[in-house]
């Protein structure tokens, strides 16, 4: 259809006048906020890629109603953490200054990348205001020179305390876990027993019986996160907050005495242990205890359900120097470069609101655990079964006097993430296993700390 | 002998039109210009994707650990002094070297066992031996993880079969060597049959005839016609596998991840672990770079001798 306008323009008679005024206005249209679709712009995400399913499908189903709701066209990718492929990925966009807008950084990635990251303490106060604080290890982690690097998540944040047989427990080591633990809030004063030594002890009757505690000795981060509690209960520290080589002292000898004994109950091929080998062990029924998170627990209960029916989740043991659960979280940070950082802030913020977070808790059983601990007291943990409460006492819990902990804290994250992946207190271990004494242990860890702090 | 790369084409055809070629025009009528452009792609991808990262590999080694300073050879020198990089470096030679002299033997020997197969089976069984190499590494290599696992291994459970007590395969260090270096060899070696196969059918059969009427028996025939008529494939076949060893990446980080206490890591499994894992790239482009001077050593050495042989052979 022609209009009598337009049939003016087509007959040649714009003016200059008109055609600098239709400039002008063409011009400035970028300036108007239109509320159209996708108004607001492109946010590229990665998540970390669960290993529960139904946790990407919860998280893809949050996300597009967000974009949807707030005219952002959002990019989601699940990048595995198989393979560190999550870490290769985020090496390359840091050196590209290229990618995606947010990226999910596994616990030492944000200082790695600080200097790439923007602050986004604007969004943490707002969160902590409403849900109160993180725990120290987040701190550690995520705040760098008094700044929010990035905001710690739920998604693939989990706790690794030990995950033990009821009945093998019971009947071998004459340790009563759910006694210790049961599923409701309150402390009990048989979990005032449930210290290394007492571990040791049920370790080396286990051992004894034939089920052996399938705790590996090996680099991966199970192995680690395993030495990191035990030393840490003895408070025994490698380096210093400040960064000082510490490790010559009674507190390590301590526990490297402690480890000695318990390294001959373990399994034979301890050192050999990958992140898989400890659920393979539980799930097979070749083990009285782990420590992991649930998701040995998920497995045995398609593929080994009289197993699963018999797991109970439960604290760290505790030390002359406290009970240290360790702890592994995820956090969300955007990129300096990224193109559209107030939608990607605004994302983060909106889900790690108290909904869309028990959302996602309930949809991978509980798997995740939130960084606030006003979260804790989703039922989810309650209800999860078989057994019923199995997993109510896998999040840390004000009444089991415990700290969250990762390996190395507290020496300088610089530090400490070479400590942490290099395996050093798990391969300290693993000299004793092999017979070396605590002094050559001593002495060639000594010797490794000296090349990390550089 | 003409190289050809002055030699005008069609030049009847393309005089200007006042009978003088303009000084583009020869250029663009030469034959070397003709092979620049068709090969002008290639170079383009080799500058990016070879001699790009390669010169930036080197930059970054340079840096410091933000890398927001140059510390020319500090970070080698650190490495150096590194008691758990000593042996890294003691480990890769030691898998390398180990792993294609193995290989070559291997190969050589399959190679003569191979030549002696008359007609269609000889194709049927080097159809057979081409398996583990035609098989993507880090999936044969997860095969072999399973069959070395530490709780569930197939040949542990073999042994017991026969009473015997399981063996910590990757649980050892000098175990866990021999568990890389056997997958390296199982995987290599049917190159080197294939390589020096081609190589033994391209022997004249005249020179057997004659050594045999010389009364060579079939070892001096091994010695004095065959490893001379060989030596070029040889040796570069073992150039080139000492350099994709030297690299190997996938085995290790596969079985072992560099453990028992460090003791399998490679120079490309420690990078990834001290550049990518730990945040020090850095570091880890510096460890990775050790190969090059070791590499660059080998090839020269080697390709000399190529070329001198080749020369004496064209004269």
């Amino acid at each position: 259809m022609t209009t009598p306008k337009m049939t003016k323009i087509n007959s040649g008679a714009t003016t200059r006048r008109r055609a600098l005024k239709l400039a002008a206005a063409s011009a400035a249209l970028p300036l108007v906020h239109i509320r159209t679709g996708r108004a607001a712009g492109k946010v590229s995400i990665a998540f970390w890629d669960h290993w529960v399913p139904a946790g990407n499908a919860a998280m893809q189903r949050q996300v597009d109603a967000w974009g949807a709701k707030n005219q952002v066209e959002v990019q989601v990718d699940f990048i595995t953490s198989n393979g560190s492929k999550n870490i290769l990925t985020i090496a390359a966009e840091a050196q590209a200054k290229t990618g995606h807008d947010v990226q999910a950084f596994p616990s030492w990635e944000v200082h790695n990348n600080a200097d790439l990251l923007e602050p986004i303490d604007d969004v943490m106060k707002r969160l902590t205001d409403k849900y109160g604080q993180v725990n120290d290890v987040c701190n550690y982690l995520a705040k760098v020179k008094g700044h929010w690097l990035a905001v710690p998540t739920s998604s693939g944040t989990q706790y690794k305390g030990p995950c033990g047989r009821i009945s093998v427990l019971k009947d071998k080591a004459g340790l009563d876990i759910v006694g210790m633990y049961p599923a409701k809030a309150g402390h009990t004063a048989a979990s005032d027993t449930w210290t290394w030594d007492a571990h040791y002890q049920a370790a080396e009757a286990c051992y004894k019986a034939g089920m052996p505690f399938a705790i590996g000795l090996g680099q991966t981060s199970d192995s680690v996160d395993f030495a990191g509690a035990l030393f840490a209960a003895f408070g025994a520290e490698l380096v210093d907050k400040d960064g000082n080589i510490t490790i010559k002292s009674d507190k390590v000898r301590a526990v490297l005495e402690h480890a000695k004994k318990l390294v001959k109950v373990l399994p034979d091929d301890a050192v050999s242990f990958d992140d898989a080998s400890n659920n393979r062990a539980l799930i097979s029924g070749k083990s009285a205890m782990i420590w992991n998170p649930p998701s040995a627990w998920a497995v045995a209960k398609r593929d080994a359900p009289q197993v699963a029916a018999d797991c109970w989740s439960f604290s760290a043991p505790s030390g002359p120097a406290g009970r240290f659960l360790p702890y592994l979280p995820f956090f969300w940070g955007v990129w300096s470069f990224s193109k559209n950082k107030g939608a990607a802030k605004d994302l983060i913020e909106a889900l790690l609101q108290r909904e869309p977070v028990q959302e996602r808790c309930d949809a991978v059983a509980g798997y995740d655990v939130p960084p606030f601990n006003s979260m804790l007291d989703f039922k989810v943990w309650e209800d999860v079964e078989p057994p019923k409460g199995t997993v109510y006492n896998y999040p840390l819990r004000p009444f089991h006097h415990a700290k969250a902990h990762i390996a190395a804290l507290p020496a300088p994250p610089e530090i400490a993430v070479q400590i942490y992946n290099r395996g050093t207190m798990p391969t300290m271990m693993a000299k004793l296993k092999s017979g070396q004494t605590v002094d050559q242990v001593i002495a060639w860890a000594s010797d490794e700390l000296e090349g990390f702090n550089r | 002998m003409a190289d050809g790369t002055n030699v005008p084409v069609g030049g009847l055809a393309a005089a200007s039109p006042k009978g003088r070629k303009t000084a583009m025009q020869k250029f663009a009528q030469r034959r070397s210009t003709t092979g620049f452009l068709l090969c002008l792609p290639l170079i383009l991808l080799v500058a990016c994707f070879v001699v790009y990262p390669a010169f930036y590999a080197i930059y970054l080694s340079m840096l410091n650990k933000k890398m927001t300073a140059f510390v020319g050879l500090g970070n080698f020198q650190f490495l150096l002094k590194r008691h758990t990089f000593q042996l890294v470096i003691f480990q890769s030679c030691l898998f390398a070297i180990t792993a294609v002299v193995l290989k070559a033997l291997l190969g050589f020997t399959l190679a003569h066992l191979m030549h002696n197969i008359p007609g269609k089976n000889q194709k049927i069984w080097r159809g057979l031996l081409l398996v583990p190499w035609v098989i993507p590494l880090a999936l044969s290599t997860l095969t072999w993880w399973w069959m070395f696992d530490p709780s569930y291994s197939a040949f542990n459970w073999v042994l017991n079969q026969f009473g015997f007590a399981n063996v910590p395969w990757l649980g050892v260090g000098w175990i866990a060597r021999f568990c890389t270096i056997a997958v390296n060899v199982w995987y290599g070696t049917p190159f080197f049959m294939i390589m020096y196969l081609a190589a033994l059918k391209s022997v004249p059969e005249q020179l057997y005839e004659a050594s045999a009427i010389d009364g060579a028996n079939a070892v001096q025939k091994l010695f004095f016609v065959t490893l001379p008529m060989m030596r070029n494939i040889i040796s570069i076949t073992v150039l080139f596998s000492l350099i994709t060893t030297f690299a190997d990446f996938d085995i290790v980080r596969i079985l072992t991840a560099g453990g028992p206490q460090d003791m399998t890591h490679v120079f490309a499994t420690y990078a990834f672990q001290v550049g990518i894992q730990s945040g020090d790239i850095p570091l880890g482009a510096a460890d990775s770079l050790f190969m090059f001077p070791i590499l660059a050593f080998a090839a020269f050495f080697v390709l000399r001798g190529v070329t001198k042989r080749t020369k004496e052979i064209a004269a």
